[in-house]
């Protein structure tokens, strides 16, 4: 059953009370929460996810509230509960469901050491995933959205998980999360994208999130085996380059925005080893996306 | 495992780690909650999977006890790692550098370390070193946090340790303590008791840990004096495990008893024996307890303090929390707070909280 199987009412009040399941990817959520911005959002964003009628087991039990009644009124506050335990400070009740994207990621990153985990975009064409570990306000999200608009397949654009056994990228697809000057750039690029809800002035800048293809979140369960890792680099004015990077480089990219690299130790060294082993690396810079998705499409093309 | 109250079912699992094969998956599922609240999960990924055929491990349980079992083995080396470069940075020192809780179980490698996980790490040394040691730590990268004067002072002069001390690069905590209880507490044991009493690590003649009675009294004194029980459960399972560890050392019990009289620590380890044997059914001898509380308080106020920790040992969850839990945490909270300091420190200090509350 997906989450629009469900009426909105029925929704609602399954959101205000037991909680609603979602899976993604390997995980399974449980979701509460009673906050408009929250509801409308997660109703939007994760339409096509699977959602469970049994609330027995999840693997992350999660509750976006208000912490204090004394400041409903008075510039009112959220905070992110994880169970019962609240690992940030409250913010603004503005920034509600950008907290509940960022909280999920909380989980996975602290809770799912079975993978290697970083922090990149992972898309998959022909089989074959690119993996594009590169710091914020680089593009990669802006990139990761262009390609899935254009026939990529989204298994991730901020947590790359690795199954470091069998050398696979393992999908967690969820919503793509835009910033800033990227938002209007996506709208542009694809008029047809759903692109919920600016958020304006959270912490991150302003922040809208992008609907991603039902493909994406029915093949959730199909692993990517790695082919290139690509350091993306958005650079206003330049024509598209890429540029091919020696392996030792592209090894510390990949631990260096590692989540839990050092939390694997000998094993993520090895699995980290190998996984480059089995790509090709560059480094890219562009500022056209057209250009951009044509030199991924000739990427995957190689055989 | 039907027959189980929800509140009990953490505890159960851990007596009989073989049972779990009746688990439901919504059991299951609490079960994963509870131990995480309450800081065991990695604890209970060990026990499970030595206790129980792998097709009786649901695969989705399988993702959490992985993940906890690869965090505890890195915390492991984390902390024998942190544990040599406090070495170092104390090494000019002509002193001992004894190792507490956590630390000290991985350290000397003693059962309780078994999925041991760690926010700090806690050390003693005697009073007289102690501004050497915080020199000598600063040199190496730890800085005092707490930087208000106010807590500065209140750390200094009344508590039994430094502010805690963070490594500016790892970003590891510190505790230096100079006692296991505060100065301004009325039963502050005599900080010589213990260090005449440590037991070498090493050949090296720098690193200690307390005697084993010691370690057992430190841990009770620390749970039953202080206001958390957020991860009581755990405390309580490391002291079943230091007694099962113990407990076959000829006149383990002689000593134990012997030494929480000298150390004047007698009702926090009545309260320990008492609440261990009836969650983790240690194997602790009735004489013992029965000696412990002749020496105790009077036995309403016992049975009573009894039935408050059993109702804050519990997992700290939503799903075991009561009225009465709320209010025997909160009562112990407010206890804490009165053993570490008599009225006229506490309330003036309380005050002073209070009133900064909200500028944190």
């Amino acid at each position: 059953m997906r989450l629009a199987d469900l009426s909105f009412d029925t929704y609602r009040d399954r959101l205000a009370g037991r909680g609603v399941v979602l899976q993604t990817g390997p995980f399974s959520i449980e979701i509460k929460s009673v906050i408009p911005a929250v509801v409308d959002s997660v109703w939007q964003l994760y339409r096509d996810y699977p959602c469970f009628e049994d609330n027995s087991f999840a693997d992350f039990h999660i509750d976006i509230r208000q912490p204090n009644l004394f400041r409903r009124w008075f510039r009112p506050q959220v905070n992110f509960f994880f169970d019962d335990y609240a690992p940030f400070q409250p913010l603004p009740l503005n920034d509600a469901f950008p907290l509940l994207e960022w909280g999920m990621n909380w989980c996975v990153a602290n809770f799912a050491h079975r993978y290697l985990m970083i922090h990149a975009a992972v898309c998959e064409k022909n089989g074959r995933a690119v993996i594009m570990p590169a710091p914020p306000g680089s593009g990669k999200s802006t990139l990761c959205a262009a390609l899935v608009l254009r026939g990529w397949r989204l298994l991730s654009d901020e947590l790359t998980l690795i199954d470091l056994q069998h050398q696979v990228a393992v999908p967690v697809p969820r919503p793509v999360s835009l910033k800033n000057e990227s938002i209007d750039v996506i709208k542009h690029f694809e008029p047809k994208a759903y692109i919920n809800r600016s958020f304006e002035d959270t912490n991150k800048g302003t922040i809208a999130h992008m609907r991603v293809a039902t493909e994406s979140v029915d093949r959730a369960n199909e692993c990517a085996a790695p082919a290139w890792v690509v350091l993306p680099q958005f650079k206003q004015g330049s024509s598209s380059q890429l540029v091919k990077k020696n392996r030792a480089r592209s090894f510390m990219w990949l631990a260096e925005n590692s989540f839990n690299y050092s939390v694997l130790g000998k094993e993520g060294f090895e699995g980290v080893a190998q996984l480059i082993d089995n790509c090709d690396c560059y480094q890219f810079t562009y500022s056209e996306l057209d250009d951009a998705i044509a030199i991924f499409d000739k990427l995957a093309e190689q055989t | 495992m039907n027959d189980i109250d929800n509140c009990t079912l953490l505890v159960s699992v851990l007596r009989n780690p073989e049972k779990v094969s009746s688990l439901s998956l919504s059991q299951w599922d609490l079960l994963l909650r509870h131990a995480r609240e309450s800081r065991m999960l990695s604890r209970l990924a060990y026990e499970v999977y030595q206790y129980s055929d792998l097709e009786n491990i649901p695969e989705k349980v399988q993702m959490h006890l992985d993940s906890a079992i690869t965090f505890a083995k890195r915390q492991r080396q984390v902390v024998k790692w942190e544990v040599r470069r406090i070495t170092e940075a104390l090494h000019e020192l002509d002193m001992p550098m004894v190792i507490l809780k956590g630390g000290a179980y991985v350290m000397a490698d003693l059962p309780a370390a078994l999925g041991r996980v760690f926010t700090d790490i806690d050390i003693l040394v005697p009073k007289e070193n102690i501004e050497a040691v915080e020199q000598g730590l600063f040199a190496a990268g730890w800085v005092t946090t707490h930087l208000d004067k106010y807590d500065q002072r209140y750390y200094r002069q009344w508590m039994h340790e430094l502010p805690p001390m963070l490594h500016h690069q790892r970003k590891s905590i510190l505790d230096v303590h100079h006692n296991i209880l505060p100065e301004t507490s009325k039963a502050v044991p005599d900080a010589r008791l213990l260090l005449n009493d440590i037991k070498p690590l090493d050949g090296a003649g720098k690193r200690y840990v307390l005697s084993p009675a010691d370690m057992i009294i430190h841990s009770a004194t620390h749970l039953f004096y202080d206001g958390e029980f957020d991860h009581g459960l755990r405390d309580l399972l490391d002291m079943h495990d230091l007694i099962t560890a113990f407990k076959t050392e000829e006149k383990f019990w002689q000593q134990l008893l012997t030494r929480a009289s000298q150390l004047n620590l007698g009702r926090p380890l009545f309260y320990a024996l008492k609440h261990v044997k009836r969650l983790y059914h240690t194997d602790v001898p009735d004489n013992v307890l029965q000696s412990l509380k002749q020496g105790a308080a009077n036995s309403v106020v016992l049975s009573l303090m009894n039935r408050i920790f059993s109702l804050a040992l519990r997992p700290p969850h939503s799903s075991c929390r009561t009225i009465s839990s709320a209010m025997a945490r909160q009562f112990l909270y407010v206890r804490a707070h009165y053993l570490r300091m008599p009225l006229h420190l506490l309330l003036p200090h309380l005050v002073r909280k209070a009133l900064r509350s909200d500028d944190k």
